[in-house]
């Protein structure tokens, strides 16, 4: 403990023997799963505020090394499990950039609107724990409501609700179909009146809006230099988003806008991502309608992708071709280079910075991970709030612990 | 991507031995020595624009094909108006595995140079508060080490235990 104490010892002299120390997590249920905070607190007011984070550390990193390329798309899965294919999406892209792969217009559609609707997934938990955190239960209940259909929207696709393990070097694991496109066009058809309601609720509630409005200020400079990105740096001023920045997918085919504020507080950040999970919706309704026929997954000359049942069973080659993907001494071998790709999450920029020494596994597997940094944040937002901010600015921050830990 | 003239006013200001520049896929690298990271780093940010520190991480190369140094120091960086990126590599070799912090210039970094000392062991000069993040204090071991074993040696089942009345 000690250790910990010290690092406050700028705000703990002995003349300041009125300041006292309260230990904030790793249980607590308004902390965002198992992170702590040591505060030191001069009454109700935050003088000083120590993260201690690490409670969740898994060696996701250390796992990359030890499984190849496709096999860790399942422990990127569980990195930010709030929105878990665009992890996968983001992996998986950087795992093509280096391997040299393109993927079809199909492919390239069918992800786009994975990563939009994990986008919304993501906000509609921020926005609704943010909101269970402050006292509102209800809008909790709502956002829930919408994040069930799209669960059901990736069972239907992968078979799993949660983490789908869903996309493959060179494609993904199953094509969709009609009932898919279906489910998907439904969710996208009423998902603006469950908008509506949430904001309702929410928005222009004078409890909420005292509660968010003035909390957590990061001014534009701030942003940049504590290298923040996502919604935390557009509420703050900061225009960028690689969605058009630096467009990936099928981006460029959309029309649709990024959403920035000047606000650079707790309640511009929600109002961000209330209007970002709008705009995700005009992507997905766009994607939806044009969705282009084709195969889904590259051709399987690369030997990246596996090849269709049909193929396997009826032919020789695509026996082959199945072993020589499946078996682990065997598929295709990354290039000896580097590479840094990344991609526009609902929590900020999610880049991976993968070096391949020449075998179906990467050298190393490097996330970089937009919690843990917005996390480093969260000193400088807190000093001189109350207690009750940091719950506040905890929430507007959407800090995931598999994320800040890995 | 870097346009040519971000890459050509870095060969301009800095050349000599120890620099080079390449380019893979979208990524362009510029290779430096460790003595001059604080010096490459400062006049991206104030001359060429390069405000956003996008992250720091390292690379073991123990274990990579013609390595000719043991780790790596991987800077990326971006620039918010341009949306141009260019990464930084400068390489170590031990014993002496430090390297300027990059604290004074980005905020940002004061986790990320945490982070790669905790998990390679390589110290950052001026950083303000150099202690390990993810691992346990007393872990003395650096995890992503080559020579770390996975499934590491035995510090799960050695905790220490500290009874009721001992707290």
């Amino acid at each position: 403990m000690s250790l910990q104490l010290s690092e406050l010892s700028d705000a703990d002299s002995d003349d300041q023997e009125y300041l006292w120390t309260l230990n904030f997590g790793p249980q607590h249920p308004a902390t965002h799963t198992t992170l702590r905070l040591i505060l030191k607190l001069d009454g109700e007011t935050i003088v000083g505020a120590v993260p201690d984070i690490g409670y969740l550390h898994s060696g996701f990193e250390k796992l990359g090394e030890d499984l190849d390329f496709n096999q860790y798309v399942t422990i990127v899965d569980r990195m930010n499990y709030i929105s878990p294919v665009a992890n996968e999406l983001s992996w998986i892209q950087t795992v093509e950039k280096l391997v040299g792969v393109t993927i079809t217009p199909r492919c390239k559609y069918v992800r786009t609107i994975f990563a939009e609707l994990m986008r919304i997934h993501d906000h509609l938990l921020c926005v609704g724990a943010a909101a269970l955190d402050l006292g509102a239960f209800t809008p909790f209940l709502y956002a829930f409501k919408q994040r069930e259909k799209i669960y059901d929207i990736c069972e239907f696709a992968s078979g799993q609700r949660f983490h789908s393990s869903y996309m493959r070097v060179g494609g993904v694991m199953y094509d969709v179909d009609d009932k898919w496109v279906n489910l998907v066009r439904d969710f996208a058809a009423h998902f603006p009146a469950a908008v509506a309601e949430i904001t309702r609720l929410l928005t222009r509630n004078r409890i909420f809006m005292s509660r968010l409005r003035g909390v957590g200020v990061l001014t534009r400079e701030d942003a940049i230099n504590f290298s923040c990105s996502g919604p935390v740096a557009r509420a703050s001023g900061v225009v960028r988003d690689l969605r058009k920045d630096e467009p990936y997918l099928a981006y460029p085919d959309f029309d649709f806008k990024v959403v920035c504020s000047d606000g650079c507080d707790c309640y511009s950040r929600y109002m961000v991502r209330m209007q970002e999970m709008l705009e995700s919706q005009k992507i997905i309704e766009q994607a939806i309608e044009n969705l282009p026929g084709g195969p889904i997954n590259v051709d399987a000359e690369g030997r990246a992708i596996m090849p269709g049942k049909q193929e396997v069973y009826q032919s020789i080659e695509g026996l082959i071709r199945h072993f020589e993907t499946i078996i682990p001494n065997r598929g295709f071998l990354a290039p000896v280079e580097e590479i840094y790709s990344a991609q526009e999450t609902a929590n900020g920029e999610l880049g991976y910075y993968i070096v391949g020494n020449g075998t179906i596994k990467a050298y190393r597997a490097r996330t970089r991970p937009p919690s843990y940094i917005h996390f480093a944040v969260f000193p400088h937002l807190i000093k001189g709030h109350t207690l009750s901010d940091v719950v506040a600015v905890l929430g507007s921050l959407n800090i995931i612990a598999a994320e800040l830990d890995r | 991507m870097t346009s040519m003239s971000t890459i050509e006013r870095l060969k301009q200001r800095f050349s000599g031995e120890g620099f080079a520049s390449s380019q893979f896929r979208d990524n362009t690298r510029f290779d430096i020595p460790p003595a001059d990271v604080t010096g490459v780093l400062t006049f991206l940010k104030n001359d060429c624009g390069f405000d956003l520190l996008v992250d720091i991480t390292a690379v073991d190369l123990l274990e990579y094909p013609d390595a000719r140094n043991r780790f790596r120091v991987f800077y990326a960086l971006a620039n918010t108006s341009t949306a141009e990126r260019i990464y930084v590599r400068t390489h170590l070799d031990e014993p002496d595995l430090t390297l300027p912090s990059a604290y004074p210039l980005w905020r940002g970094a004061d986790w990320m140079e945490r982070e790669v000392f905790d998990m390679f062991g390589i110290r950052f000069a001026g950083h303000p508060n150099l202690k390990r993040i993810l691992m346990p204090e007393e872990f003395t071991a650096f995890p992503l080490r080559k020579d770390y074993p996975l499934r590491g040696r035995g510090e799960r089942h050695n905790f220490p235990v500290i009874t009721r009345a001992e707290s």
